[in-house]
């Protein structure tokens, strides 16, 4: 089986998952060559990262914690890369989504 | 400009397709070639077959360009006008069946990932219900 690649993170977004950090999320998934999934649980259900439609109907909440789990050959870099911008806040800064 | 698919975005009024186009670039970005427009050239509400190919030829890309339409005529003048655009073209446009604002933000982040037209379009209408 592939080997995957872990990280979780903790929302502090003050309203989560919403559409521009989904939108943000999505795209810098959409960047590498892994498969890249998220869940709210480290359980799943698992989710593709780079499905916007998908990433949004997750509704993932400020406070909760984001798991991201990636395989392929830039796998390593994709969970850093995700698990960054969540925890940078998505370099919104609280900002409204 | 990039190689990424073309959205398009077709409403009865020019505030709500300027709206959506707003929000497809402040919260997908500049990759996406956009256009859009809304109203009749009398400035009532409307759609109009030429305002429709320009807004076309505006996002044009060599990727193709996919529309998102609000209500009925907004469908059907689209259909024109992509009869009306050179055959070459043709096979490059879709509409998406997907809400206008929605589909536009969703069909624009596919977009900017380099999806392809048939990508986009099954991306903007995964939101409609099943």
């Amino acid at each position: 089986m592939s080997e995957w690649a872990t990280g979780s993170v903790i929302i502090t977004h003050n309203v989560g998952l919403h559409a521009r950090p989904s939108v943000k999320l999505t795209k810098l998934a959409k960047g590498f060559g892994a498969v890249i999934e998220i869940a709210g649980s480290s359980d799943g259900p698992w989710i593709d990262a780079k499905s916007i439609v998908k990433v949004m109907a997750m509704k993932a909440k400020q406070d909760s914690t984001l798991h991201v789990r990636a395989t392929g050959a830039d796998a390593a870099a994709a969970v850093t890369a995700l698990t960054g911008l969540v925890e940078r806040d998505f370099d919104e800064g609280g900002h409204v989504a | 400009m990039s190689g990424n698919v073309g959205i398009v975005i077709v409403s009865h009024s020019p505030d709500v397709a300027k709206g959506a186009a707003d929000m497809v670039r402040q919260m997908v970005g500049d990759e996406v070639p956009l256009g859009y427009c809304g109203g009749d050239p009398d400035g009532g509400l409307g759609t109009s077959v030429e305002m429709i190919m320009a807004a076309i030829e505006t996002a044009w890309s060599d990727a193709g360009v996919a529309i998102l339409v609000d209500l009925g005529g907004a469908e059907t003048n689209s259909e024109m006008a992509i009869e009306l655009m050179p055959e070459e073209r043709r096979s490059r446009i879709v509409i998406c069946n997907a809400p206008v604002v929605e589909g536009a933000v969703m069909a624009a982040t596919e977009a900017s990932g380099g999806g392809s037209l048939a990508d986009v379009k099954r991306t903007a209408e995964e939101l409609s219900p099943q």
